[in-house]
């Protein structure tokens, strides 16, 4: 994976581009996403994989006028238009699932293939949505993973906990990153979604680990209920990081859609 | 010196266990800690306490907005303020303050602190802070990182409506108004009452208060040694962009505790001091510091939030080790004088918050303290910045004439009383 930049008409964008194939844009959860990351790697081995960076996450330029669910979904246009794709088959994770259901239910003839992996954007007060805001990162493992062992020692991998400039770094990061999160997950990652999920008009591919603790699988019905012909893939073993723990089955899933 | 009788209200029956049991004193806290017929007795004692303050002479008495919070049980500061406007005759009601960025719209409070400032004839000092991230973010829903964009046009909203003299359209991005136009307005109005702002260590706070002729109050637990890296920020700030550094530009509140000797003082009040600092500041650091609340420059600053409690907790401190530290201020009237002396210099602060009322304290304790500092404490201290004490910029300018509650004759007037009065034939 290459990391390039795109200008929009808001900032600069910073994005990751590898491997060849159909065009795929990947949009990314709140945890962000990195050059070595699994799943971006596996995608390219298919497709033509870019994925771009929300604006704040790495090393991007923050975006401060990108404030609601409107300017969010909006920009993730900008960038499909700036990188100079047409209906490119459309992925998203968790906050990127929102955000991509946004843009097929905004222009709803402009995407024909969509996956939503985990994706945030509904609430029921049945169910909630864990507030992983007021989450400590020692307990993110256990919320994020099936195996939270496993998953601790990849939150932790070539970090080194105990550095003082570490915590500092960490904040930073986390302000930055999860700060713009915030301006459409906090303090319910709900936007009003539920009620353009029927404009979508995309072939939509639903995929959910059996395991996820922060966005619970029963979520999984209400996207399948809201999209038309939806198909929805559970994926057992797998926390809400399925396309980590679970890589191949998640990538096998999108293949279906052609 | 100005000085402020301050109470947070804090719920006094917190069990022994609360920490043990209980992951946050704040946000989540368990409803049933809360009684509300036992409330009826702490609401109405703890207003006593203010008014008794007024009666001895402080130059304020002070209260402030939380909201689902075992130590503030006041998520309406200007509901005490009002019935403090009624009952108390000289000082200042310090309301420190509205948390701006809560309320829409937000000329709810250019409202009601304009009927705070009417009632109480002049005596308003306005708060605004942003608000802690437990109460603006974890309570409130207010999305982090928009917050202080949100707080900084409520202020704009809020100075504009009090001093504009005609209605006005306000068109910003939080609030739409086509008609904005107060009524009432503060009697304070040269050009509006006096400002005062919370802050935690935000370097934009400094230059706001700068700015805009505010003072900056550090509101902290953790007493006057550890604040001095940050009001030497500050000053250094004020400094730096080229203003006067009077003592009124800045504030600090401190626990104070007063007794006879320093043993009677820590023998009266150290169980109340450890019900502070280990039931009442047991926070869940996961609600102290919601990602996009603070700034990037102020975390770069290493400002840690407040309520980070210092390395190994608030249980390992001992009595001695709170008053050492300057945690706390406890003693003898003339060892409180000499630490307040060392805090008043050592900050370069005019405005003192006295944190009086600590923890589970019965009101007689608190109020045997109260007045050994106010008799024996406060006027060694009064004349500490001779050459601003002129300075009112950052203080009331009450009306010299002002009534007071229950002036009214006890019974209703005759008919022919009024007759006579006014002058109409029988």
């Amino acid at each position: 994976m290459e990391l390039k930049t795109v200008q929009t008409h808001h900032v600069p964008v910073r994005y990751f581009e590898g491997g060849s194939g159909p065009a795929l844009v990947f949009l990314h959860g709140a945890g962000g996403v990195t050059a070595d990351d699994p799943f971006l790697n596996a995608l390219a081995k298919t497709h033509h994989v870019y994925a771009p960076l929300i604006p704040g996450y790495g090393d991007s330029e923050e975006a401060p006028e990108i404030r609601d669910m409107l300017d969010f979904t909006l920009h993730s246009w900008d960038v499909v238009e700036a990188l100079g794709l047409k209906d490119p088959i459309l992925v998203g994770h968790s906050m990127g699932g929102m955000i991509a259901a946004e843009m097929a239910a905004l222009a709803p003839n402009d995407l024909t293939r969509l996956a939503l992996i985990a994706p945030a954007g509904l609430w029921d007060d049945a169910h909630p949505v864990t507030d992983m805001f007021s989450t400590l990162p020692f307990e993110m493992p256990a919320l994020l993973f099936h195996d939270a062992e496993a998953g601790a020692a990849i939150l932790t991998a070539g970090r080194n906990v105990e550095d003082p400039g570490f915590l500092q770094a960490y904040l930073v990061t986390n302000a930055r990153q999860l700060g713009m999160a915030g301006r459409i997950l906090f303090p319910i990652p709900e936007r009003g979604l539920h009620q353009r999920l029927y404009r979508i008009k995309a072939r939509t591919v639903i995929v959910w680990g059996d395991s996820d603790r922060l966005i619970p699988p029963t979520y999984a019905h209400g996207f399948k209920k809201g999209i038309a012909g939806a198909q929805l893939v559970s994926i057992p073993e797998a926390g809400h990081m399925v396309i980590v723990e679970q890589t191949a089955a998640v990538v096998a899933a999108i293949a279906g859609l052609g | 010196m100005k000085f402020t009788w301050f109470n947070l209200m804090p719920w006094p029956y917190l069990p022994d266990d609360f920490r043990e049991k209980n992951r946050s004193v704040w946000v989540d806290i368990d409803q049933k800690l809360f009684d509300p017929a036992k409330s009826h007795e702490v609401y109405n004692t703890y207003m006593d306490l203010l008014e008794y303050a007024d009666t001895l002479g402080f130059d304020g008495v002070g209260v402030n907005e939380h909201h689902q919070n075992g130590y503030g049980i006041m998520p309406s500061p200007n509901i005490i303020a009002a019935g403090l406007a009624r009952r108390t005759k000289d000082a200042a009601i310090v309301v420190l303050g509205n948390s701006i960025a809560l309320y829409n719209p937000p000329v709810r409070v250019a409202e009601e602190f304009a009927m705070l400032d009417c009632i109480s004839g002049g005596r308003l000092v306005a708060g605004f802070p942003v608000g802690t991230s437990m109460d603006t973010n974890y309570c409130y829903g207010q999305i982090p990182s928009l917050t202080r964009e949100k707080y900084n046009e409520a202020h704009d909203l809020i100075i504009k409506a009090w001093t504009t003299r005609e209605p006005f359209a306000f068109n910003g991005r939080y609030n739409k108004l086509r008609h904005v136009n107060i009524w009432p307005r503060p009697i304070q109005d040269k050009p509006h009452p006096p400002v005062h702002i919370p802050g935690g260590g935000s370097v934009e706070t400094y230059d706001f208060c700068i700015d805009n002729t505010y003072s900056y109050s550090y509101l902290s637990f953790s007493g006057y040694l550890r604040a001095q890296a940050l009001m030497s920020g500050y000053w250094k700030r004020v400094e730096e962009r080229g203003v006067d550094k009077s003592p009124y530009r800045a504030g600090f509140a401190q626990t104070i505790l007063v007794a006879d000797t320093d043993e009677e003082a820590e023998r009266l009040y150290s169980e109340h001091v450890s019900y502070f600092y280990n039931r009442c500041l047991h926070v869940y650091p996961g609600f102290a510091d919601a990602p996009g609340y603070r700034t990037i420059k102020t975390i770069q600053t290493g400002a840690l939030s407040q309520y980070a409690p210092p390395t190994g907790g608030y249980t390992e401190l001992t009595w001695k080790e709170l008053t050492e530290q300057g945690h706390v201020i406890a003693g003898s009237p003339e060892t409180v004088r000499q630490r307040m002396e060392d805090l008043i210099k050592g900050l370069n602060v005019g405005n003192i918050f006295c944190l009086m009322h600590v923890g589970n304290m019965p009101a007689d304790k608190c109020m045997y303290s109260t007045k050994l500092f106010a008799e024996k404490v406060m006027p060694k201290l009064r004349d500490m910045f001779p050459d601003w004490a002129d300075d009112n910029r950052f203080w009331t300018s009450p009306l010299d004439k002002r009534v007071t509650a229950g002036r009214l004759p006890k019974d209703a007037p005759t008919g022919a009383e009024l007759a006579q009065t006014y002058g109409v034939e029988a």
